[in-house]
């Protein structure tokens, strides 16, 4: 498998990995996969008062492309509005990191870390939750 | 000399070897000089590339035991293994039609069996090892039937270089009259192999596997008690007592011959070197890394192969981030197929660990350098990237992933 630049730039320099605290109530956790498939992703926002993300985290257990996928979406995510958030399409992550389409799962995957953590974060705030994808709590 | 190219260390010698320069130099005159047809028995071209036939033959045979006769050139393993099922199933098909393997066999294996099943030409049983690959004498004889003709069983796996009891499971077919097919290709020039001490009928074999040339093979067949007749799946001339057709590869063929002389001549030494350079690899990764997994068995395996899982980094990535280093993993997304490891997976090793693993594979090029750079760069990349798996941020927070529940999968 050979990889695009911009796959390898964000596995060898991945952006923003790290955890914030779950506990806290401006913070969103989303995590997604399951490690029986090979890829679990964990994405996190903390979103200030005017509903803008100012920090984003991932972690990733999967392949370079799932890297750089949750890596490419907290770099996306932040300064974005949750709503302007929502609409991150992983066709954009697909079309970003130039991904063929055995990988695209990890594009997909992306997109529902970003939803599982927007649902999380709005459900803290008692709003109605979304109709994303389930995310994996422990 | 080394297998290193630059920077690269090339530890996936189960896949394939450097050819021995020795092996190279044997062949040379087999291509512009002596370049006969072996079947031409009116001139000494022929008479030339006959007798280096002959030798390479003697060669196979005395690394494992048979006699010259008994050897048949093929095109590689693939062939051989096709060659010995389907011959086999077609010739004895007025017998019975029940054929006894393994789910971890190589696919050559497996599919030829897939395909004798699809065409209604045998029932196959297709046993599950234990945990550490094997298969016992004791499960094969629970499986036999009073049709069974066939049992093929490898000597040694090629992901994990687990062993198995072929000698046990010879002794076994020998007392029920049963050809025993066993596919040596991983097994011929790392462990002693002997068809007279392992009872079996029929051994496949490659050139590739231990440092000789790609695009030859040998399978062994049985001349005496009993004698093996198998009908050919390639049609033509009658070469090869009839069993493969098809004018003879000569300079692969004698690159194959001088391979084995030299595996024989070389055994000790090259079995010293196996072993001392793959514990110095296991122990150097297990001094540095926690939640290391050896996938195979401890006791019961391949000299060359080490296949481990580090638990919490997948797969292909762990191979993304040492680029020097030629390994294999078991992980879905190093292969076309999506699915991990159908080897590992029989071994019930769980899908996570299956997308974990790599396999290392020592060869006769291999040295202590290149042993010391790999496991340092493994190291250092299952680090930065369990810094960065949230499952191991999870294990260290003392969650248990298994009574974690996973969202859907893709």
């Amino acid at each position: 498998m050979t990889y695009s630049d911009k796959v390898l730039d964000h596995y060898e320099h991945p952006r923003n990995v790290g955890s914030l605290d779950k506990a806290d109530p401006t913070v969103g956790t989303g995590i997604v996969g399951a490690p029986e498939c090979g890829d679990v992703m964990k994405l996190q926002i903390k979103v200030n008062e005017q509903g803008v993300i100012e920090d984003a985290k991932f972690k990733t257990f999967g392949c370079g492309s799932a890297i750089a996928s949750s890596s490419l979406a907290t770099e996306w995510v932040k300064g974005k509005t949750v709503d302007e958030a929502l609409k991150i399409r992983n066709t954009d992550i697909v079309q970003e990191l130039s991904l063929p389409p055995v990988k695209i799962h990890c594009s997909v995957l992306a997109e529902d870390a970003i939803r599982a953590a927007l649902n999380d974060w709005k459900s803290k705030q008692g709003a109605p939750q979304g109709t994303g994808p389930t995310d994996a709590k422990a | 000399m080394s297998t290193t190219d630059g920077n690269l260390i090339y530890l996936d010698n189960n896949a394939t070897t450097r050819m021995d320069p020795r092996v190279l130099e044997a062949m040379l005159p087999y291509f512009c000089e002596k370049f006969g047809n072996a079947a031409s028995r009116s001139h000494k071209y022929g008479w030339d590339a006959e007798e280096a036939v002959e030798t390479a033959r003697g060669h196979v045979a005395a690394l494992i035991g048979a006699s010259a006769k008994e050897i048949v050139f093929t095109s590689g393993a693939t062939e051989s293994d096709n060659l010995a099922i389907k011959g086999t199933v077609e010739m004895l098909a007025d017998k019975g039609k029940h054929v006894i393997t393994c789910t971890t066999e190589h696919k050559a294996v497996i599919d030829s069996c897939k395909y004798l099943e699809s065409k209604g030409a045998a029932d196959v049983t297709f046993l599950d090892p234990d945990k550490f690959g094997r298969v016992s004498r004791e499960q094969v004889e629970k499986a036999l039937r009073p049709d069974t003709i066939l049992i093929t069983l490898m000597a040694a796996n090629n992901e994990i270089g687990t062993l198995h009891p072929v000698a046990e499971i010879g002794a076994l077919a020998k007392e029920k009259g049963i050809w025993f097919h066993t596919d040596a290709t991983q097994a011929v020039a790392k462990v002693p192999v002997d068809v007279e001490a392992w009872k079996v009928d029929m051994a496949s074999m490659s050139g590739h596997k231990i440092y000789g040339p790609k695009g030859v093979g040998a399978l062994y067949v049985r001349r005496r008690n009993p004698r093996v007749r198998l009908a050919p799946q390639m049609h033509g001339g009658g070469h090869e007592r009839g069993m493969r057709s098809g004018t003879l590869n000569v300079p692969g063929i004698v690159g194959l011959g001088e391979a084995c002389r030299l595996a024989k001549q070389d055994f000790e030494k090259d079995q010293a070197k196996y072993k001392a350079l793959r514990e110095r690899l296991e122990a150097r990764i297990r001094g540095k890394l926690d939640h290391v997994e050896l996938n195979g068995s401890p006791e019961w395996r391949l000299p060359t192969t080490l296949n481990l899982s580090f638990a919490y980094v997948e797969g292909e990535s762990l191979i993304m981030g040492v680029p020097r280093v030629a390994v294999s993993s078991g992980s879905a997304c190093t292969s076309a197929s999506l699915e991990p490891s159908y080897v590992l997976r029989a071994l019930g090793v769980g899908d996570e660990l299956a997308h974990s693993s790599i396999r290392f594979s020592i060869g006769r090029f291999t040295t202590e350098d290149d042993v010391d750079r790999a496991a340092d760069e493994i190291i250092a990349t299952v680090n930065r990237l369990r810094a960065m798996s949230p499952l191991y941020e999870m294990v260290k927070e003392g969650v248990d992933l298994k009574t974690v529940k996973w969202g859907a999968s893709h």
